[in-house]
């Protein structure tokens, strides 16, 4: 009975030890074994980096041009941001030295112009667009400055502080949302392994999320997703962007704002802020 | 521990790793009811001519000039479907559900459920080929789809021609379509790109985001039935409503109404790109206020577009279903 209760134990023991192993070597595939998390840099499924060119389909009449005073269609604005937008006076902008307003982070990706996406250093992710000459830096490894303690915190800007985060594919997958068994002598097609960016903004300066005055307030949280995908040899970047504002919005602003990648940055041509154009 | 029992301990451990590995590709349930909610003007168009924005080809540009609206209102158009690009402009919400293989249980493939006036897309996922150019091509076209990470792809071709902007462009049936489907939560945004080798000069891009609702409240799904909308088109049934080159009298509306120059209301490439702005500095008046279509508080609406029937623009106070805008925010 000893004999057999050894080896009952030193089975279960075996067991164990490779099931352990097993474990690792699936967190291993995947990166995640028990080692120090890898900087954002090396850790990225994905290559944002580049120059990217808003391509403006949508929304083009409050984009492209400055649109009149009164022009408030598609935003949910509460009562006391009508009131605010109807009071918009570029020239007063302009003497208070603000005309970047509508070149916040809320606002900015949706301004036409150019993107460049570098990294500045492993865990800060640089943003910098030719319209308004602006830079955003979105920063791996930290919380967003609303969870971070006060003495973290800087000093309220167009571009507020920005929490990134690497967001990957699930780990484990239902069978019933696995594809079925390819067709018989058809290739199965190159799969990317994905990833996406959420980043989540807040510390802001209020500003215009339209040119002509409808505001969003110093609470504002932005929430973006960023994503990237290939298509016929063009590269694309959505931006899935949530604007936050309970003061001047009656619900969270959402749109998804497309970009393509371009060869170079021939084309980069960096105009300063307008309050008026 | 014998050999033999180590065999078959390392059988089993092997088993239990096969089983709860993960797959080469991650994916995620898409299924359910998913309502319409990005804030922007995918399918509205105010003005009966609005390429803004739209990289259509001269022949593309064509097209749309000689459209009348009004031919919607003749008997055989009235239930003429939208293509499948109408699920970035359209009002409606999605249903999507997932059909499986009854014996693998794996996913055949993703279902989005048709509106009244557009066919639903399946989007199979067990790698078929599409069919061949010379292929029957459907409201719906043949839709084949693989996984990227998270993001659900997919390609649709074999699609007749239709409207791609309330009324105002339209692709061919030439043309393809790829979407990306990428939930977040209870969010999920759709990318599509549109490609036309016959009335686009390059990809037209759109995206809309969705969010997870908990029923199908909003869904159309009764029959179209044709009814005379139009009693010259009664008298005269031959007649099918359209504008001759160079006669369609609405291509300088939205000057009128917004200053914007014709030739960036006419469309065409140049038009989306940043630098176009270099072009609008000089040729755009601004309007001293909103006069049309202002959204909230909007002052009293202005239309001077001709009034009844199909051919005519959205009016003032939109009723839901065709030829309607989304409504006012």
């Amino acid at each position: 009975m000893k004999g057999v209760s050894n080896r009952f134990r030193l089975q279960a023991a075996v067991v164990a030890a490779m099931l352990a192993a097993a474990g690792a070597a699936t967190e291993a595939q995947r990166g995640n074994a028990n080692q120090p998390p890898q900087p954002a840099k090396v850790a990225a499924p994905v290559d944002l980096t580049g120059n990217w060119v808003s391509m403006v389909t949508q929304d083009w009449r409050w984009r492209m041009v400055t649109p009149p005073k009164g022009d408030y269609r598609g935003i949910p604005m509460t009562p006391e941001a009508l009131k605010l937008a109807q009071a918009w006076d570029p020239a007063k902008d302009e003497a208070a030295g603000e005309q970047c307003r509508s070149y916040g982070a809320p606002a900015l990706m949706s301004v036409p112009g150019r993107v460049r996406i570098s990294w500045q250093d492993d865990q800060t992710l640089k943003v910098e667009t030719d319209a308004g000459t602006q830079t955003r830096l979105l920063r791996f490894g930290t919380k967003p400055p609303g969870a971070s303690p006060a003495a973290t915190r800087t000093a309220r800007s167009w571009q507020g502080q920005s929490a990134a985060e690497w967001q990957m594919a699930p780990r484990n997958v239902p069978v019933n949302l696995r594809p079925a068994d390819r067709v018989p002598g058809v290739a199965a097609p190159a799969i990317g392994k994905g990833g996406t960016i959420k980043v989540v903004t807040s510390n802001l300066r209020p500003g215009y999320l339209r040119k002509n005055g409808v505001p969003y307030s110093e609470n504002t949280v932005l929430t973006e997703y960023w994503e990237t995908f290939k298509r016929d040899g063009d590269q694309w970047l959505t931006i899935t962007t949530l604007v936050e504002d309970p003061r001047y919005l009656r619900q969270t602003r959402l749109v998804a704002i497309p970009f393509k990648k371009e060869a170079d940055g021939s084309k980069w041509e960096p105009t300063p802020c307008s309050s008026r154009w | 521990m014998t050999s033999r029992m180590l065999v078959r301990t390392l059988a089993a451990v092997l088993s239990f790793t096969a089983l709860t590995a993960v797959p080469a590709s991650a994916q995620i349930d898409l299924s359910g009811y998913w309502t319409r909610e990005s804030d922007v003007d995918n399918g509205y168009s105010r003005e009966v001519v609005d390429l803004l924005g739209i990289p259509v080809s001269a022949d593309g540009r064509a097209k749309a000039l000689s459209y009348d609206i009004a031919s919607l209102s003749a008997t055989e158009r009235q239930c003429q479907m939208y293509p499948p690009f109408y699920l970035f402009t359209g009002p409606f919400p999605l249903k999507i559900w997932s059909e499986q293989d009854p014996i693998t249980q794996k996913l055949v493939a993703w279902e989005i459920d048709g509106w009244g006036d557009r066919g639903g897309t399946k989007i199979y996922m067990d790698g078929r080929p599409h069919p061949s150019p010379y292929g029957q091509h459907t409201h719906e076209g043949f839709t084949t789809g693989s996984w990227d990470g998270n993001t659900l792809t997919a390609v649709t071709t074999h699609f007749k021609m239709g409207d791609i902007k309330r009324h105002t462009s339209f692709n061919s049936d030439r043309a393809t379509i790829t979407y990306r489907f990428t939930r977040y939560g209870d969010l999920l945004t759709v990318t599509g790109i549109l490609e036309d080798p016959v009335y686009l000069a390059e990809p037209y891009v759109l995206t809309e985001i969705f969010r997870q609702g908990s029923g199908a409240s909003g869904f159309p799904l009764t029959a179209c039935e044709p009814i005379e909308e139009l009693p010259t088109l009664h008298e005269n049934p031959a007649l099918v409503p359209h504008y001759l080159p160079g006669e369609n009298k609405w291509t300088n509306e939205l000057t009128q109404n917004r200053g914007i120059p014709v030739e960036a209301a006419l469309g065409g490439p140049q038009t989306m790109y940043p630098e176009y702005r270099k072009v609008l500095k000089d040729t755009y008046k601004m309007p001293d206020k909103c006069k049309v279509d202002c959204g909230t508080a909007a002052p009293a609406q202005v239309s001077n577009a001709p009034a009844g029937g199909r051919g005519a623009p959205p009016p003032p106070a939109p009723a839901g279903g065709r030829g309607a805008p989304p409504p006012t925010q």
